[in-house]
């Protein structure tokens, strides 16, 4: 690894310092009477709503509907993912401190699979909030509606109108991503007759 | 002067004449005050935009205030001060009953004549309203953030609290003077025709700059004339305060014809500094009086109704050259300071003319004791030593001035029904419109402070009649918004108001809108009987008396039955609205409950008393349309007789029994099983 790789991975590894106070994702409801709109984030150890009451507020709207009440304390992965991004960032340290190459790529790699792995199961969580209705006690009911909020972009859930992108924290860890394929393509280039490795590298971050 | 009063009467008389056949030939002429070109874009608010002013304007004998946007008119809200309103169960509910406590017991309405703006350096600051009550002498505040009337203090040794509750600069005082003089002190079971010796007049000064904390720092107390309105000095004269008074004539009775005879009364100038140093080094005496002072905690949101037993009064005599007395032309109604604090203009009714005093005149009067005559130790000054000017022939039956901040001044004139600008200085008439029908007070926003903001003039009118779409012979009154931004006023819109508007106050809606609170945290909540969470609902008896702990969230009450409540109980329905939503109000009303229904702000516990006059089942329901499920927000009570063995029941919502799961005990309260109960 040359110096700029190596940099490249500290600097990847701090920008993801940033993921423990700053929202990672964040879900934005507005409908006619709300005009002012609601919303939550998620960050890297509990969920929250956007003002100190809007996950009440979100939570007594969906009882008509019969969704559970989104309670951060049921949520373990929310108890783990604090730990997995610090391994992460001390992982990246580590790398930038050896300078391996191979321990760069496989470094490489873990992030990646937290990022998919966390992806998926934020997914998950909102497949089964949408999914899983209480239909004996739901109030409105709408045959054939599910009210998963999608994970990426907008969509009208009713009179609501969800809306799903990364917050800050989330922008972070892309801009991390980023970094650390620009610091496995300058290791591998470093050294010339590499380049098919560099490629394979690249194939498996994507 | 007696000519000139003889020649007005009878021109009042042709006026009214002539109305009648003007009135009665006008089917066939154009309507008068159809305006013309575009103006309807002056005053066009689009769907979803805001006023530029928020305006206040008194609800006279309704007792409350309207809050009415402006340019547009458009009504906003009726907020409740003295009058008891079932729309919010203002009044009516255990929290705010006691805001209605007098030295008279409960008084369930008043008569509200002015509201007043409070102010920092001159200038409204948007912090609360003051408001009058003028039948029994209160002055209430209301806080600009919740729209709220939040504490009321009674006036003693007041009958009439009409010239109130006008503010000194700075916003330390407000002030009461009394429009009906009567027995103070010792027996006051004395004749009528007693009036010269025993009856009294007062000007009291009230500290308002602290919330809870209105007090009267002292009462002037001063010969038994009628106090009618007053302004406080600015600029050059602040420091100064200038009260009306008519019937300087003394007259008890037939005062249409006795207290008309004096060609001039007096404005009451008082150097109310000097009052406090006199105060302060002890000419005043504490006097025994009982007046109530009534506060809404703002932790608890429930009112508390003290009585105090003592005020300070100040004798003119035993403070000199504090209360003098300047003579104006006749029988003057309002007194109006102008923003550079130089001018004082009188609104003699019956003058025909308007007299305006200098205050440099004064003081210049003052330091060479241009004294005509001394009544009770008050000096009576020289009227030609004092006088700055008069605006002559400005029309008929002048009232209010306000100002706009350019060096104009504008009049309402009550019988010739006109509003009439004319130039400080030089006393020439400029521009007059007429206005429908029979103005009381104007309003031009801050035009009684010292920045008039001068864009608009607000004409509050008495009559009607023609006006809008006639509903039988109790009629509207009226506003009509006037542009006084150019040379010639221009009528821009007439609009009806509710109750009789005396005077308004208005301000940039940009000091207050963003102030506003949305909810009140119930986290926060003081209320004795609040619940925070369903969990914390139930029911409980205390020898007759049945206290429910209720919650209300969309779409229900917790609980939503209740029985084992018996004839003879007095059952205390404490409802909380546990929701924490901007606007996401719930109602609670029940079947022959002989008071209002309640409405509940979110995070606000109310009470409403109900004593069951039968055995039965009584519904409740939510009376503000709160959601989808709106109908369904409802419950029922179950009264038996006194002595039955149904037990005390009230039953679990389902929201209760999860929180008690997860919290890993046992509900208060429990389920009633249909088995049981059936009646003694």
């Amino acid at each position: 690894m040359d110096t700029r790789s190596r940099l490249l991975t500290v600097a990847a590894s701090l920008l993801l310092v940033g993921m423990f106070v700053l929202p990672i994702w964040r879900i934005d409801l507005t409908a006619p009477q709300y005009p002012e709109g609601l919303g939550m984030e998620i960050r890297i150890n509990t969920i929250q709503g956007l003002t100190p009451y809007d996950l009440d507020r979100i939570n007594n709207l969906n009882h008509y509907i019969g969704m559970k009440p989104i309670d951060p304390d049921v949520v373990p992965e929310l108890s783990i993912m604090p730990w997995l991004v610090g391994s992460v960032i001390v992982g990246g340290l580590i790398v930038a401190a050896l300078g391996s190459r191979l321990l760069l790529l496989s470094w490489a790699g873990g992030f990646a699979g937290v990022a998919a792995v966390g992806l998926a199961d934020f997914w998950r969580w909102t497949y089964d909030y949408g999914h899983n209705l209480d239909y004996e006690n739901a109030i409105i009911k709408v045959p054939g509606m599910t009210y998963q909020p999608p994970l990426i972009g907008t969509k009208q859930l009713l009179n609501f109108t969800a809306s799903s992108w990364p917050a800050a924290g989330g922008w972070l860890a892309f801009a991390a991503m980023a970094l650390v394929v620009a610091a496995v393509v300058i290791a591998w280039r470093a050294k010339p007759g590499r380049s098919r490795a560099a490629l394979t590298a690249l194939t498996s971050v994507a | 002067m007696s000519s000139r009063s003889r020649s007005l009467a009878l021109g009042v008389l042709a006026a009214a004449a002539a109305g009648g056949l003007l009135y009665a030939c006008r089917s066939t002429g154009p309507k008068p005050g159809l305006v013309a070109g575009d103006v309807a874009s002056r005053v066009y608010v689009a769907p979803g935009q805001y006023d530029e002013y928020y305006a206040f304007l008194s609800g006279g004998f309704n007792g409350q205030v309207g809050v009415y946007g402006l340019p547009s008119g458009r009504l906003l809200k009726f907020l409740p001060v003295f009058s008891q309103h079932p729309e919010n169960g203002w009044g009516y509910t255990e929290e705010t009953k006691p805001m209605l406590m007098t030295s008279h017991g409960f008084i369930p309405w008043d008569d509200t004549h002015h509201p007043e703006l409070s102010q920092t350096n001159g200038s409204p600051d948007g912090r609360w309203l003051f408001i009058n009550g003028n039948n029994t002498p209160r002055i209430a505040r209301i806080d600009l953030t919740t729209f709220e009337t939040d504490e009321i203090l009674e006036i003693p040794n007041a009958a009439g609290g009409h010239a109130s509750p006008f503010t000194t600069p700075d916003g330390k005082y407000v002030v009461s003077a009394t429009r009906f003089s009567v027995p103070t002190s010792g027996n006051k079971d004395v004749p009528i025709s007693s009036y010269a010796q025993n009856f009294r007049g007062n000007l009291s000064f009230v500290t308002a700059n602290e919330p809870g904390k209105m007090r009267i720092a002292f009462q002037i107390m001063m010969p038994g004339y009628n106090y009618d309105l007053g302004h406080a000095g600015k600029g050059p004269s602040d420091g100064w305060f200038f009260f009306t008074s008519y019937n300087s004539e003394q007259a008890y009775e037939k005062l249409e014809q006795n207290a008309s005879k004096a060609d001039k009364d007096y404005i009451a100038a008082v150097n109310y500094r000097n009052a406090e140093a006199c105060v302060a080094s002890g000419k005043a005496k504490p006097t025994p009086a009982r007046y109530a002072h009534n506060h809404m905690d703002p932790a608890s949101r429930v009112a508390t109704h003290t009585m105090e037993t003592s005020v300070t009064t100040l004798d003119p005599r035993d403070c000199p050259n504090t209360v003098f007395y300047l003579p104006t032309p006749k029988s003057p109604h309002g007194v109006d300071v102008d923003p550079t604090g130089e001018f004082i203009v009188a609104g003699g009714k019956l003058a025909t003319v308007i007299p305006v005093h200098s205050f440099a005149k004064l003081q210049q009067a003052i330091a060479a004791k241009k004294f005509d005559k001394d009544i009770d130790g008050i000096p009576v000054l020289n009227y030609e030593s004092i006088v700055a000017g008069e605006v002559q022939n400005p029309g008929l039956g002048p009232l209010h001035t306000e100002f706009d901040g350019k060096g104009n001044a504008y009049t309402s004139m009550f019988i010739s029904s006109e509003v009439v600008k004319w130039k400080l200085g030089t006393w020439e008439v400029l521009d007059r419109i007429p206005v429908y029908y029979s103005v009381g007070h104007i309003m031009i926003p801050g035009g009684d402070s010292k920045q008039p903001y001068g864009k608009y003039l607000v004409a509050m009118n008495k009559i009607t009649k023609d006006r809008y779409l006639p509903t039988g012979p109790e009629l509207s009154q009226s506003a009509q918004l006037i542009d006084i931004s150019g040379d010639k006023m221009k009528l821009l819109l007439d609009f009806p108001t509710i109750g009789e508007p005396h005077y308004a106050q208005a301000l940039p809606a940009a000091l207050i809108k963003d102030k506003q609170v949305k909810f009140h945290a119930l986290a926060k909540s003081a209320h004795p009987h609040v619940v925070k969470a369903e969990v914390e609902t139930g029911i409980e008896r205390k020898g007759k008396v049945v206290r429910v702990k209720m919650a209300a969230i969309r779409s229900h009450f917790a609980p939503d039955n209740l029985e084992g409540i018996q004839l003879g109980d007095t059952v205390y329905f404490h409802v909380t609205n546990i929701e924490q939503d901007w606007d996401i109000l719930h109602g609670f009303a029940i079947l022959g409950a002989e008071n209002s229904e309640l409405i509940l702000q979110p995070g606000e516990t109310r009470t409403l008393k109900w004593v069951p006059k039968a055995t039965g089942i009584f519904p409740f329901y939510c009376t503000d349309f709160c959601s989808a499920l709106h109908q369904e927000m409802s419950g029922y009570v179950r009264v038996s007789p006194a002595g039955s063995n149904v037990p005390l029941v009230a039953n679990i919502s389902k929201k209760a029994a999860t929180q008690a799961a997860r919290a890993g005990v046992t509900p208060t309260v429990s389920q009633p099983s249909s088995a049981k109960g059936e009646g003694r």
